[in-house]
């Protein structure tokens, strides 16, 4: 079986849980012997780059952790289209930082705080505009490739999926790992619910990362339950042991927040929870890890509360930096408002750190070794992260078992029931 | 006679190095040293160099009649030993001349007159004995880091032995005032004042190479006549600034070296002013009247307060944490502590922090190597946080050796006392003992009794009594006495022994008792 796949973000460089799912899904396949044709958009910054570019996989910088996934390899076929659209953005906020890098005339750059991608000023500075672009120079790709079945990632590759689907009459999967309600709070742009509930409608089969988007699919978008259907994500669990002898330098306990500082992560919960936990016992550090639209007004509150010197912020992280903050943490807290699945939770599991997550998070469906509490609920977050910082029974029993359950969340089970959905619809 | 007072400020922060979060435990090298040392040679040639040689040549040129004065911060003097010691040199050269006034702020221009007089007193004697070891000048006259000053400060600097203080004759306090005389602390009048004239001082500082500026292009004709034109009673004209002005905020190619040249020469030519040094105006000058300044005054932007360096959340914030650890810093004996101490006062770190240029800070962007003041907040913090560990630790560990030597020399007294009277109650229960023992002694104690005791014991109670006694008596009485008879003795108590077949108890007894108060008598403690 041959899948196209409208994909995000490849190693190196995955910067969200969007990319991480389509990467852990794609090995997942592979591994059971799914062949992959992986499309990304991508911006080259150079004016003389072709369109688009198929590269083997070979020559893709693929993480070398990933040894076990060599041998694969050769099942997976990269196409890289040249294209502005990147994840976790609003379309007000893209034509903002467009229109700025435009104007400026030079790209952004990256510091500690802050990740930006590399815009090109060829492409436009209007969002939809660029979707619809990118859909129509996909789908001519994709023209000439051969496949059985398309399966699409997030809205913005949605189009790209539907106008493959016109072309090509084949059949089309769209995942949903996050809605434009999750996104936004309620405060939902129309163009992008629109996009949202076209791709599902078109679809011939909807999955999603958790029972709580289902049915929030069902419900807000009226999609045929029939054809939606709930497949948990996973984690890698070919992961790096190497932080693990990372020890930090002082005596503190370290609770640590990793995510975008945006609205739906809910990052004032946590700073609310930790000033309560600092008032109590000064001997606790917190860590915000993360760039986003919410940073300043999160320092800005950090500093009104005078937490500042146990209430850090590390700025936006990737790779290494993740297992290191990992491997000092003692406790990691998610305490996202509307979280479709979360898989960094999982991760923190992975590298023996007890969790806290929040209710409305839909990994808190599947775990069963993490304390659940409901986001606002700034008491009972206080409360957990005291406990696990201080009694040693209940986070060693955390550690424990929580790093039991997380060996058994593979991609390759996921991969399975993804393939399932493929052959149930190629049997139609 | 009118004067002119030049004072030039001289001043580089030690800049922080991009400090994450990794390094909060793990790193303690704080300062950006690569790029510290770069902006210093930077500002060392483009002008601390070819003004400090300029002002030599008027000097030489005028003699006493050019006099300026400079107040350069404990970390830009730090930083001219490191990085630029021909700079050092020329101000060394400038001082030679007699011509040069050095005056005194605080080590690390900081904010500190704000917060502890402890410490503010501690950075402006350390600021002073620097100034006095490399210029050979106890200096006399006092600025405060960016001329902040209040009543309070003033009277401070007052008690610490200072005849004139400067700072801005701002709007708000001057009212209808002129800046151009002598003024005096409202609280202690020794202090003499000199307030910058804002207008004139940015007229060079500021507008000089400032196109739209209406009076632009600046020329000495220009200014000593608007100098003509102040009121023939007003006395010093003060033109404070940054010496960076000179080269660095106004590049050469803006003629300012040139302005500054041609300047004494046509104040000379065209009008009665002279130059003179603080020092000098204080003790000339008859000062008019007090000034009331109940809330601090700064020489920045337009309002002349302190929101350049304090007021918004982050800046109080790390402000407030950092002087937190005052005292325990004065508790620490590393001299590394001490040293980031100062630095990390640096009022500097504060101005990168403020957000009230965050619009339209151009002017501002200049002076500021982060992109945002959340960076600045974020690093300082890092930074501050990781000081704050090092400044427990040790004054912990101070805390522990002292406490430790406490500890065993209780534990010592204790241990001693115990001893002491363990071996006097040991001592007085055998001497209870014995007393006790003497007083009731029994015939069965006989047993217990020394060699020379039973001898004496013999020589007192004739043989027969003792042979009666002894019949059927424990043998380790028996065997106690036996060896201490005489030969003549032990014959007769062995017939005597033979001979007695029945002696009844009572008798036994009435013998014993006989011999027990023999024993009492013979061993009776007095």
């Amino acid at each position: 079986m041959r899948v196209l796949m409208f994909g995000w973000e490849f190693p190196p460089h995955i910067t969200g849980g969007l990319g991480t799912a389509c990467y852990g899904i794609t090995k997942g396949l592979v591994k059971q012997g799914t062949e992959v044709i992986f499309v990304v958009p991508k911006a080259y910054g150079d004016e003389d780059t072709k369109a688009a570019q198929i590269k083997s996989a070979s020559e893709v910088p693929f993480d070398l952790k990933d040894e076990e996934y060599k041998e694969y390899w050769s099942k997976i076929k990269y196409l890289e289209v040249g294209s502005n659209i990147i994840p976790y953005v609003s379309p007000e906020e893209f034509s903002r930082n467009m229109e700025k890098n435009v104007k400026t005339g030079v790209e952004f750059k990256s510091n500690v705080f802050s990740k930006y991608y590399k815009f090109s000023g060829k492409y436009t500075s209007n969002l939809m505009e660029e979707v619809a672009r990118y859909a129509l120079i996909a789908s001519a790709l994709s023209l000439k490739e051969d496949y059985d079945v398309i399966h699409a990632h997030d809205w913005l590759t949605y189009p790209a999926g539907i106008a493959a689907k016109q072309s090509s009459g084949k059949k089309l999967v769209v995942h949903m790992h996050a809605t434009e309600f999750d996104r936004t709070g309620g405060n939902v742009n129309q163009q992008v619910y629109e996009i949202e509930r076209q791709g599902m409608e078109v679809a011939d089969s909807v999955i999603t990362v958790s029972d709580l988007t289902r049915n929030l699919v069902i419900e807000k978008y009226g999609i045929d339950p029939a054809k939606v259907i709930t497949i948990h994500n996973a984690v890698d669990q070919n992961y790096r042991k190497k932080a693990q002898h990372i020890k930090k330098n002082y005596d503190e306990k370290l609770v640590t927040f990793l995510g975008r500082i945006t609205f739906q992560k809910g990052p004032e919960y946590f700073i609310e929870a930790a000033n309560k936990v600092l008032k109590k016992d000064p001997k606790v550090r917190f860590a915000m890890a993360g760039s986003g639209d919410m940073l300043v007004k999160m320092i800005k509150h950090v500093a009104r509360l005078k937490i500042a010197d146990k209430f850090h912020f590390t700025g936006f992280l990737e790779g290494n930096d993740v297992d290191h903050i990992f491997a000092m943490s003692d406790v990691f807290v998610m305490p996202s408002v509307s979280e479709p699945f979360g898989i960094v939770p999982l991760e923190a599991m992975r590298s023996n750190v007890p969790v806290i997550i929040s209710k409305q998070s839909g990994v808190a469906e599947i775990l069963h070794h993490a304390l659940k509490i409901d986001f606002w609920d700034i008491d009972a977050m206080a409360d957990s992260i005291y406990g696990l910082c201080h009694y040693e029974g209940l986070s060693k029993m955390f550690r424990k078992y929580g790093k039991q359950e997380v060996e058994n969340l593979k991609w390759e089970d996921a991969a399975k029931k993804i393939i399932n959905v493929y052959q149930n619809l190629l049997i139609r | 006679m009118r004067s002119i007072c030049f004072y030039f400020q001289v001043h580089q922060p030690m800049r922080l190095r991009s400090y994450r979060f990794f390094d909060i435990g793990e790193k303690h090298d704080y300062f950006d040293d690569l790029n510290n040392a770069q902006i210093m040679r930077k500002v060392a040639q483009k002008n601390y160099l070819p003004m400090n040689s300029l002002l030599l040549d008027l000097i030489h040129e005028y003699g006493s009649a050019f006099k300026v004065s400079f107040s350069i911060s404990g970390t830009a003097l730090d930083q001219f030993e490191a990085y630029a010691p021909d700079v050092l040199e020329s101000f060394k050269r400038l001082a030679e001349t007699g011509q040069v006034e050095f005056l005194a702020e605080t080590y690390s221009h900081s904010l500190s007159a704000l917060k502890s007089k402890q410490e503010f007193t501690s950075q402006v004697k350390e600021q002073a004995a620097k100034i006095e070891s490399l210029f050979g000048q106890r200096p006399s006259t006092f600025r405060n880091t960016e001329l902040i000053y209040s009543d309070e400060i003033g009277a401070l600097v007052a008690d610490l032995g200072y005849d004139v203080m400067l700072t801005e004759g701002a709007k708000h306090v001057m009212g209808w005032r002129s800046p151009n005389y002598l003024y005096t602390n409202a609280i202690n009048p020794k202090l003499k004042l000199l307030l910058k004239n804002f207008q004139l001082s940015d007229d060079i500082a500021f507008r000089f190479s400032q196109q739209s500026w209406k009076e632009w292009p600046l020329t000495t004709e220009k200014f000593v006549g608007w100098l003509n034109q102040i009121n023939p009673k007003e006395e010093v004209i003060n033109l404070f600034m940054d010496y960076e002005t000179f080269g660095e905020h106004q590049w050469a190619e803006t003629g300012i070296f040139d302005f500054m040249k041609a300047l004494p020469a046509r104040v000379f030519s065209h009008s009665d002013f002279t130059f003179n040094t603080p020092l000098e105006l204080g003790q000339t000058l008859q000062a008019v009247a007090p000034i009331h300044v109940p809330y601090p005054i700064s020489w920045a932007d337009e309002e002349r307060d302190l929101t350049a360096w304090l007021g918004n959340e982050l800046q109080d914030e790390a402000f407030d944490k950092l002087y937190a650890l005052e005292e325990k810093v004065r508790q620490c004996d590393d001299p590394q502590i001490h040293h980031d101490w100062l630095y990390l006062q640096t009022s500097d770190h504060f101005y990168y922090m403020c957000t009230k240029w965050f619009s339209d800070g151009d002017v501002h962007k200049y002076f500021n190597p982060y992109g945002t003041p959340y960076e600045a907040f974020i690093n300082y913090m890092n930074v501050l946080s990781d000081f704050i560990i090092r400044v427990e630790k040790n004054t912990t560990y101070g805390k522990d050796i002292a406490g430790q030597i406490k500890e065993t020399a209780v534990k010592l007294a204790e241990k001693t006392g115990q001893l002491a009277k363990r071996k006097a109650k040991q001592a007085s229960a055998s001497v209870k003992k014995t007393v006790d023992k003497s007083k009731d002694i029994k015939f069965d104690d006989i047993k217990n009794l020394s060699n020379a005791a039973v001898k004496k014991l013999i020589h007192e109670v004739d043989v027969e009594t003792l042979g009666i006694a002894l019949k059927d008596a424990e043998s380790e009485i028996t065997g106690k006495i036996l060896p201490n008879l005489g030969k003549r003795a032990k014959k007769q108590y062995e017939d005597l022994q033979t001979e007695m077949k029945k002696v009844s108890k009572s008798d036994i007894n009435k013998y014993r008792r006989e011999v027990e108060s023999k024993l009492q008598k013979l061993f009776k403690k007095k």
